[in-house]
Formats: C-alpha cells, sequence, structure tokens
C-alpha cells in the first residue's frame, strides 16, 4: 500500500542523499520525494511517497527516524491531509486544436503558461489523480515533454479547539524541536 | 585566542578524555599530526594498515566501554577504514574516525587522494560529517562523541580538510552538546515494564535471550541478578557470551548455526522468549517460521527498528538495557518452573558440547579448554569461521566484556588488531586472540604495532591449513569439493585436489619464524603433550606479543551446526 510520509530534517548538505540511499540500501521502494525549505531557514520538510507493506513501512519509519539529521517523521497515510503535485507539460497543438486543449484546461483549471507555433505549455495543480486525468486527456494531441513535481502534502488542521483549551490557537506544525514523535 | 583546527582538534580530544589514538598519517592530515607531536596526555599509536587501527580503536572500545578513536588521511586511508566502520556499525561499537580531506577548494575536482569518505561510509556510520566551516569543527568533534557513545552506540566519522586543520578560529569548544533530532529513548514504557513482569510470572517455561546489548550498556551485574531470583534459564547470542559466566548452571549456552543442543531445543519449546540487547540475527533464528513457535515474545532493545523487525514481538519495549533491568527488578514475580528447570538440566547434561576429534592433529577443543584453563581471565578476541564458534563452544568467560569478536559483519582480520586495542585499554589482564590461519595473516603486518607497543598479546593459531568454515560447508553441502581454501596449495596442485597428502608442505608460511622475525616469540605446538608448556612459556612473556601455532586436525568441523535455512532444532551432530 502506498504511504505519505512527511518529515521535518535539518537543512544541511547531503541530508537527501542520506535518506535516498537509506530506500536504495534497504531495498526500499521510494515513488517520490520532493524537498523544500520551511519557515524556519534551517529546517527542510521532505515529502515522500513509499510502497510496502505495514511491516516495511513501519521499518522504513523507524529507520527514517534512527538518522540523526531527521527531526520529526509523520506518517500522513489515513490521516486528513492535503496533498499536492504540479505538472507542466507541453503539448502538440496545431493551430487548429488550441480551442480544444483551451477547452480541456478550462476544466481542470489548468493554467496555459506558453503558446508556439505547433505546442501549448500548460501547467496544472492538483491531487496526483487528477493529474493523471488531465495527462491521459492530452496524451491523444501528443505528449512533447512533461515534468511532475512529485507529492508534497500538510496534515490538515484542527476544526475544533482541543479539549480544555482556550480560545482557538493557530499551532504551527513545523519546525519544533525536542523528541521526535511519529503519528501512526 | 585564535588556534588553528588540528590544535583544537588536539583540545577537544583532551576534552574528551582520549588517552589512546590509533593512527596513521598521510599528506592531509600532517597538521593534525604535528599538533600531536611531543604530545604527552595522549598516546599515538601508529598501526601499520589503517584498518588494524580502525579494529584496534574497536576493540580497545569494546573491551573498556569507552569510545574508540582513530585518524588517517584522506583517500586510501579513508576508505581503508571502511571494513572497520562497519564492523564496529554492526556490534554497536562507539568510535571516532577522524578522516583528512583535501582543502576545500579542490574537493570535487579529483584531486591526488580525495575520496568522498561521507558519501562512502554513509551506509557503515551511525551518522558522518564533512566539516565545510572551520567555526563549526569543535561543535562537530563534541557531537560526534556524543552520537558514538549515547543511544545505540555506533561510529562516527568526521572527515576534515585540510585548510580547516590550518585554519586559526577563536571558536571555543561547546560545553555541552544539543541535536533536535537525536534523543533516544533509555527508560521503558512503565506500563509495558509491568506486563512484562506480568507474563513472566506467568510462564510456565521461560526463557531469556541475552545479547550483547546487556555488556554495552554494562548491566551483567543487574541481569545476573535477575537470573539469581528467577531460576529462569539463560540462552545467549554470540554477542551475549560473557553476560553470564558461561559454567552458570542457568546457562545454556549460545543459540543458533553452531548453538548448543540445549539452547536451540529450549528456545524451540520455551512459551516465553525473553530478549533483551538483541536483535534477533538469522544465524541466532535460522528459518524464522519456525523459529520459537510456542513462544511469547518480549524484546527489549535500545533500538525501536530492531524491534518486530524478524520477529514478531508481543511485548516490545524500547530501553536501554541497564535501566530497563533498574526498573524490572523490582517488579519481577519468580515464576514456578521446576519442571523447566529440570528439563533444562537434563538437555544439557545428556546432550553437552562434544569435543572435537584430533585425527592427525590437536584438538581444537582441547587447545582452547587448555587455554581457559592457563587464562582464565584474559580478554579473548577472534577472527571469523571455526576459530571463533570453537571459541564461543568452548572457552570459559566470567565477565561480560571479555569476549571481542566481529559477530554482525563477520570480519576475518578483526581479531588481531583488536587485541592490541584491548591490551592497550587493559594493560593489566592477558589478552588472546584465538585465530585461524587463513584470518590471522588478513592484519598480520599489525605484528609491527604489537612489537613496537611492547604488548605481549598472545595469538594463538587454530592451523589447518585451510579456511576451515568454507571447507566445512564444502565437505557438508558440495561433496568435499574444496574449492578456493586450502592454504598450503600451489600453483602445480591439480585443480581438483580433495585430499591432501604426503606432498603437501605441511605449512605455508612459517608463523614462528614470522613472528622472529618481526621481535615477537613463536612457538609451535604439534602434540598434545606441548600445549601446556607453550601456555606457559606464552604466560611468562609480557613485553612482546607472543605467535603460538597449534597445529590442529585438517578435517576438524564445528558441530552441531544447523543448515542455513533450517530451522534451529534441526541441528547436524548434536
Amino acid at each position: 500500500m502506498k504511504h505519505i510520509v512527511s518529515m521535518l530534517v535539518e537543512n544541511r548538505q547531503g541530508v537527501l542523499a542520506r535518506i535516498a540511499g537509506l530506500f536504495s540500501g534497504r531495498g526500499y521502494n521510494l515513488e517520490s520525494i520532493t524537498a523544500g525549505v520551511t519557515a524556519d531557514p534551517t529546517v527542510t520538510r521532505i515529502t515522500l511517497a513509499c510502497q510496502g507493506d505495514d511491516l516495511i513501512v513501519e521499518q522504513i519509519k523507524k529507520q527514517l527516524n534512527r538518522l540523526i539529521d531527521v527531526i520529526r517523521v509523520t506518517d500522513l497515510t489515513g490521516l486528513p491531509a492535503l496533498h499536492r503535485e504540479l505538472l507542466l507539460v507541453k503539448v502538440s497543438a496545431k493551430p487548429s486544436q488550441r480551442g480544444e486543449i483551451f477547452q480541456v484546461a478550462d476544466v481542470f483549471k489548468a493554467q496555459v503558461m506558453d503558446v508556439g507555433h505547433d505546442t501549448m505549455s500548460l501547467e496544472l495543480t492538483g491531487s496526483a489523480e487528477k493529474i493523471d486525468d488531465f495527462i491521459a486527456l492530452l496524451t491523444p494531441y501528443g505528449l512533447v515533454e512533461m515534468a511532475r513535481s512529485g507529492l508534497v502534502s500538510l496534515e490538515r488542521s484542527r476544526k475544533t479547539p482541543l479539549p480544555g483549551a482556550g480560545p482557538a490557537r493557530r499551532t504551527t506544525r513545523g519546525g519544533r524541536t525536542g523528541q521526535k514523535k511519529e503519528r501512526e | 585566542m585564535k588556534r588553528s583546527g588540528a590544535s583544537l582538534l588536539v583540545e577537544t580530544l583532551k576534552t574528551e578524555k582520549v588517552e589512546v589514538l590509533f593512527g596513521f598519517p598521510g599528506g592531509v592530515v600532517i597538521p593534525a599530526f604535528d599538533a600531536l607531536y611531543g604530545e604527552r596526555e595522549i598516546r599515538l599509536v601508529l598501526t601499520r594498515h589503517e584498518q588494524g587501527a580502525v579494529h584496534a580503536a574497536d576493540g580497545y572500545a569494546r573491551s573498556t566501554g569507552k569510545v574508540g578513536v582513530c585518524l588517517v588521511t584522506s583517500g586510501p586511508g579513508a576508505t581503508n577504514t571502511v571494513t572497520g566502520l562497519a564492523t564496529a556499525n554492526f556490534d554497536s561499537v562507539p568510535l571516532v574516525v577522524i578522516t583528512g580531506q583535501v582543502s576545500r577548494n579542490m574537493i570535487g575536482n579529483d584531486a591526488f587522494q580525495e575520496a568522498d569518505i561521507v558519501g562512502i561510509s554513509r551506509s557503515v556510520t551511525k551518522h558522518n560529517y564533512l566539516v565545510s566551516n572551520r567555526k563549526d569543527l569543535g561543535r562537530i568533534l563534541r557531537e560526534a562523541f556524543h552520537i558514538a557513545r549515547t543511544g545505540r552506540p555506533g561510529p562516527v566519522l568526521v572527515d576534515i580538510p585540510k585548510d580547516v586543520l590550518t585554519e586559526a578560529s577563536a571558536e571555543p569548544i561547546p560545553e555541552s552538546v544539543s541535536i533536535r533530532g537525536y534523543n533516544p529513548v533509555y527508560r521503558g514504557h512503565p506500563l509495558q515494564i509491568r506486563r512484562a513482569a506480568q507474563v513472566l510470572a506467568e510462564a510456565k517455561r521461560p526463557l531469556f535471550y541475552a545479547g550483547g546489548g546487556i555488556t554495552i550498556s554494562g548491566a551483567s551485574g543487574q541481569f545476573r541478578e535477575l537470573i539469581a531470583r528467577t531460576g529462569v534459564p539463560v540462552v545467549a547470542s554470540l554477542m551475549g557470551i560473557g553476560t553470564l559466566p558461561s559454567d552458570h548452571p542457568r546457562f545454556l549456552g549460545m543459540l543458533g548455526m553452531h548453538g548448543t543442543y540445549a539452547a536451540n531445543i529450549a528456545v524451540q519449546n520455551c512459551d516465553l522468549l525473553f530478549a533483551i540487547g538483541s536483535r534477533f540475527d538469522d544465524r541466532a533464528t535460522g528459518n524464522l517460521k519456525q523459529f520459537a513457535p510456542h513462544a511469547t515474545v518480549v524484546h527489549v532493545d535500545i533500538d525501536p527498528s530492531s524491534i518486530s523487525r524478524n520477529v514478531q514481538v508481543e511485548v516490545p519495549i524500547v530501553a536501554d538495557a541497564g535501566l530497563f533491568l533498574e526498573d524490572f527488578l523490582p517488579v519481577v514475580t519468580a515464576p514456578s518452573i521446576s519442571d523447566w528447570q529440570a528439563q533444562t538440566e537434563e538437555w544439557m547434561r545428556t546432550r553437552p558440547l562434544a569435543e572435537v576429534p584430533g585425527n592427525g592433529g590437536l584438538s581444537p577443543s582441547h587447545v582452547i579448554r587448555s587455554i581457559a584453563a592457563a587464562f582464565p581471565a584474559a580478554v579473548i578476541t577472534t577472527e571469523v569461521g571455526q576459530n571463533q564458534m570453537w571459541t564461543a563452544q568452548y572457552y570459559t568467560f566470567h565477565e561480560a566484556r571479555t569476549f571481542l569478536t566481529s559477530g554482525g559483519l563477520g570480519t576475518m582480520g578483526y581479531g588481531f588488531p583488536a587485541a592490541i586495542g584491548a591490551q592497550l585499554g587493559n594493560p593489566g589482564k592477558r589478552v588472546i586472540d584465538i585465530a585461524g590461519d587463513g584470518s590471522i595473516q588478513m592484519n598480520i603486518q599489525e605484528l609491527g604495532t604489537a612489537v613496537a607497543e611492547k604488548l605481549p598479546v598472545i595469538v594463538a593459531i587454530l592451523n589447518n591449513g585451510y579456511l576451515g568454515m568454507v571447507r566445512q560447508w564444502q565437505e557438508a553441502f558440495h561433496a568435499r569439493r574444496y574449492s578456493g581454501v586450502c592454504l598450503n596449495r600451489a600453483v602445480d596442485c591439480p585443480p581438483d585436489c580433495a585430499d591432501p597428502g604426503k606432498a603437501c608442505p605441511p605449512y605455508a608460511p612459517d608463523f614462528v619464524k614470522l613472528a622472529q622475525a618481526y621481535g615477537a616469540v613463536g612457538i609451535r605446538v604439534t602434540l598434545p603433550e606441548e600445549i601446556r608448556p607453550a601456555l606457559e612459556e606464552a604466560a611468562r612473556v609480557t613485553d612482546r606479543p607472543v605467535f603460538l601455532d597449534f597445529h590442529i586436525s585438517r578435517e576438524a568441523n564445528v558441530w552441531p551446526m544447523v543448515p542455513a535455512g533450517a530451522g534451529i532444532d534441526e541441528m547436524m551432530n548434536a
């Protein structure tokens, strides 16, 4: 089963190599990995998608937690979370086809980024499934080039105040220090 | 006050109370060696190979519990440490290995003696660092020692470019270390500890499975108290040997591939397997599907990733072994298990380890028992193969930290440099490497180190002219097709020889002459009546190493043996 794991790690050289090396060295299946700095410039958020049965994914999370540069590991699988991926796609488009492609883009709320003599470039953000569907619809025109960002994810915010807590206060989930906590 | 990186390095080693530094110089670490020149507080031991330096630091660390430290150069110096790092990483040994690196402006240019050692060593270290800023050097070195010795210990590599060693800066050495991503759990969850006590109290056939974690946390005293109070029988992994005396009435022996009959049968019949500081290695468990079929499993380990990896665990406890025992002892109720005790005693009495016959040579078990009689309180190291298994089986260990062996990685060539490190850390004890004639040749150059340091390390070579463990497998599973295992073989031997005979040389090389060439003592022993006098002579030597070349039976085997892939009760020749 596919798991989405969100991690906060030290923003240092070699951290991504440590994580990628852990997957290749132990034979785990890594589908996508994205990294970007958080509001705290010393902390990077890494979102990775991996495949495996429960035992393997449990091992993956434990092994990630063992890395000294990993501050926090959260398995978003089964948690309310926002998942987004970005697609840039260049599709063949003769002048006569542009209208149809504009319509498809409109339905998906994709942006037209560039129009050339016989190609068009489009941008779409959305779930991986939505992007898969969009690509499927564009394929008949001829895909010239495309780039997918891989998944980025965030846990959704709480909708009610904590029991016993005062007025709802926005909690930042990023950059918190202290003991590594793993959410099942 | 400004000082160079090299000077800060030496100051930090002193802050960390490093007494012995194993090293080998080279171009980019000359500034660090310069800072050590004339140094009285740190004993710089020049090994003859960087691999020897790391294993020596490892032997020092395992036998003393302190962090072992090495200093080597870039490129080949650094890559030569990889086997030592992997050995220490597998067996949770605290090391700090400092490698020189080419200057920062040359990194990535394929400079002379450049190697990306941080990339190369990433998967064989607990953590590693490339120091890119001089001002980070003090913090990184302190972190390296902290990470090496805390949690599940392990080796940490610090790669320091030459110009970081020479750059002056006024940054002080940090007083304390804080790493936000590294907070090992030491104390077990109280509820889980109570559950463990409950399942133990209710068990009819409980069994403790002692691992190296007990030794590492310095908890063998508490573990012995636990056994005294509960009377529960104990099996040990290879790394767990010494946590309980080998001749303790409740000790059934090592489990696994070359485990005792009593230990393996007890595992297969117990209703509670209570593992402390072990990781259920495949050599210990055999076929996992058949392992401990009737047992509830309690597993105490400091590394969460060791728990429920190979064996499903009913009561997992993430804790340091010593702190766990501190919390556990007050809540323990001794189970009533007199039938089970009687049963395990009967297995031990009726199916003890057999003596290895000495057909046409000495019996290895006789040699090892003689060593145990002559040196009962020695620190023992081994190489890997038959010598290692026979030592685990036949030497009588009394204390933790007296059996140093490469358990996880199985590194031939470990024992001799490890013995050198152990001797430096334990000047009052006798240190003996029980070796094979194959593995001793993998780091035999360290004779130079041992002679120069005047270390009375004894190397007992169990010489059978073969890479014996592989030969044993070829005998058992490959119809005696002895491929690539004969150490007496010469180019004019037939390619399909399986029966060494009269025309073969008696030995290769001449270890006695070799030892003498280095200035060590060499004694050849071919007859049983020569064993004791040779050991007595070795005991009298106190200022240089002794090589004892015991010519054992050429085709002696390690029994019992569980074939690869079989359940651990499917023992051959038990």
